[in-house]
């Protein structure tokens, strides 16, 4: 791990030498090729520059910062509650998860814990946009490598937790549900029985997707041994969520860090794949998908009763002090770092987004794969684009 | 050639493992104090929740070495940086047709304590022992210049970007401090405190000719009594 950064130093020479070579041999240049801004495979507006040797990247540099909206600086002009509302729009297929280590952060500045029945329903709905986030990834990732269907049957199957989501918050994508102390309301009547329903139809979701897709030849050798981050460089560059558990680092906030949430409660387990490689990112999100639908099972069957809301003043003061508050997100690790100085809003959020770090490993990554790879690569990192850009 | 296992194999973990007490965070200060000396200003370990540790601006390569190598925080987090001084423009809510109101501008620095108005702070985890730290850093006013951390974790390189755009810190070091967010052309630095937000000063906030008094105000709650 120490020669990391000499053996990056060397690949770079290495690189700068066999371009130089190529020119003096062949009297040719190495091309330069721009994916995105605007790229279909970008998700978005990341824009990616790599240098090309023949079919091989030598050298890439991801560009974010097209939709850069300043949400740490915005914090330091909002209330407490009012931020939840911004935060909302970092990773917008899972907004519910967003708003969930913020929350507690506060919490925990407050020295305060959310109600037994609002824990649970808060762990629902973060399982919730888990499914709803990863489940886009899965389709996604088939139209990447040209195979239309498994997209189709994610919108569809994508909506009826969309459904859910609406049903419980009034919101399909950007719930701004969970209160300080709590939630905004309790669940509706009959909502228990229909998310049962729907968890059924998301693991047949799977059970297709891994027919699809993960069965498929040209699925499997488009993806097996491409990219492969081993552990010891997934850490260094702060690579969470799947990305990192596919390196076979088996690590998961949801367990290994005691948060007032009721993962605790209920019987899982944390999937881990040993290569590394982009197969074995998609896996590891399949296997999430399945065992999400198998926490919101158990969460539905033990559901405390009694209230949602602790009591909290009407008006939010946060006492003077420092947290960081990370959960697992859809995407991977995200927390929050708030500075309080015992004003209604926060002095100082860092905001730790999980695609960010996840991006940032692309130069490493990218270096030496053959172009048709540049794309799989990058859908198996998976990012959302607000993610990194703040 | 890297194995390629099979899709069938169970490599899912076993039981939770234990959590840290704060008898290992106090260990993780202790160790840190024996890896870098008196560069180790000052520590906080609040019970049950964190560690904060602060050290001196010269030697935050050594803590980063000595975090990664010593400490077995191989996992890096995050790096960033906080300006203490309150910021001048409040929360951006000033009626502009009233003169400005008189603010506390007091340089009043977080946990660890501090002497500078600008510090760098960063988190790393061991992941094997199932706890994470926090360090911060002075950064000096006159001259903010500070080691990067890039040859030490490799992931510092976007968060070092970012900071020195940001708030105008430098690290030396670091191969390629581009913008990431900002055009290049970019003046200023936006998450400095005396960074106005712009886009409250060129149109005034709208909550402030919203005179009806918050919900749950003293008036109210003595009115429906």
């Amino acid at each position: 791990m120490t020669d990391l950064v000499d053996r990056q130093k060397l690949s770079y020479i290495a690189a700068q030498a066999a371009d130089a070579r190529l020119n003096v041999e062949l009297e040719t240049e190495g091309m330069t090729l721009n994916i995105g801004p605007q790229h279909p495979a970008t998700h978005g507006t990341l824009r990616i520059i790599v240098r090309l040797d023949g079919e091989q990247v030598v050298w890439a540099d991801p560009g974010a910062g097209y939709m850069h909206r300043g949400y740490e600086k915005l914090t330091e002009v909002r209330t407490f509650p009012q931020v939840t509302t911004l935060i909302n729009r970092i990773d917008w297929l899972g907004s519910f998860a967003n708003e969930v280590p913020f929350i507690l952060a506060a919490e925990k500045l407050m020295d305060i814990e959310a109600p037994p029945r609002a824990q649970w329903i808060r762990t629902i709905l973060f399982e919730l946009s888990r499914i709803a986030n990863v489940s886009l990834f899965l389709g996604d990732l088939g139209v990447q490598l040209g195979a239309i269907t498994p997209v189709f049957f994610a919108f569809r199957d994508r909506e009826y937790v969309l459904n859910l989501i609406e049903g419980a918050t009034g919101g399909r994508f950007h719930p701004n549900f969970d209160r300080i102390g709590g939630l905004k309301d309790d669940l509706p009547k009959g909502w228990i029985d229909e998310t049962k329903q729907v968890m059924k139809k998301l693991r047949t979701f799977c059970d297709e997707i891994e027919g699809l897709l993960f069965g498929n030849e040209i699925f499997q050798s488009r993806t097996r041994g491409i990219g492969v981050i081993p552990a010891a460089v997934a850490q260094q560059y702060g690579l969470s969520g799947a990305n990192l558990r596919a390196s076979g680092v088996d690590w998961d906030l949801r367990r290994d860090q005691r948060l007032p949430l009721a993962y605790d409660k209920v019987d899982w387990k944390v999937w881990t794949h040993p290569d590394g490689d982009s197969f074995a990112r998609c896996w590891v999100r399949l296997q999430e998908t399945r065992e999400a639908t198998r926490i919101v099972d158990q969460l539905l069957d033990g559901i405390p009763s009694g209230p949602v809301m602790a009591k909290v003043p009407r008006i939010i003061k946060v006492p003077e002090g420092e947290a960081y508050v990370s959960t697992e997100n859809p995407l991977g690790e995200m927390g929050y770092y708030v500075v309080s100085k015992g004003d209604l809003g926060p002095f100082r959020v860092r905001i730790r987004t999980a695609s960010f770090n996840n991006i940032s490993i692309v130069p490493w990554v990218l270096r030496g794969v053959y172009v048709p790879d540049i794309i799989t690569i990058l859908a198996s990192l998976y990012f959302i684009l607000g993610d990194i850009d703040k | 050639m890297v194995p390629l296992s099979d899709t069938t194999i169970d490599t899912a973990a076993g039981d939770t493992p234990a959590l840290p007490g704060d008898a290992l965070r106090e260990q993780l200060v202790d160790q840190l104090r024996g890896a870098i000396g008196d560069a180790l200003i000052d520590s906080l370990v609040k019970p049950g929740d964190d560690v904060w540790v602060r050290v001196r601006t010269d030697a935050w390569r050594d803590t980063g070495l000595a975090l990664r190598d010593v400490l077995g925080c191989h996992y890096f987090c995050f790096l960033s940086a906080i300006d203490w001084m309150p910021s001048p423009y409040g929360r951006g809510e000033d009626d502009p047709t009233q003169p400005a109101p008189e603010r506390d501008t007091e340089v009043r620095q977080g946990y660890a304590g501090g002497d500078t108005r600008m510090q760098v702070f960063a988190r790393v985890t061991s992941i094997d022992r199932h706890v994470s730290i926090t360090v911060k850093a002075d950064v000096p006013d006159d001259q903010p210049v500070i080691d990067s951390w890039v040859s030490v974790y490799a992931g510092a390189n976007w968060h070092e970007r970012e900071t020195h755009e940001m708030f105008g810190i430098s690290f030396a070091g670091h191969p390629d401090l581009r913008n990431i967010y900002l055009p290049i052309d970019f003046e200023g630095h936006p998450m400095r405190k005396d960074f106005p937000l712009l886009a409250r000063l060129v149109k005034p906030w709208p909550g402030i000719v919203d005179v009806e008094p918050l919900p749950g105000g003293e008036e109210e709650d003595e009115s429906n009594d």
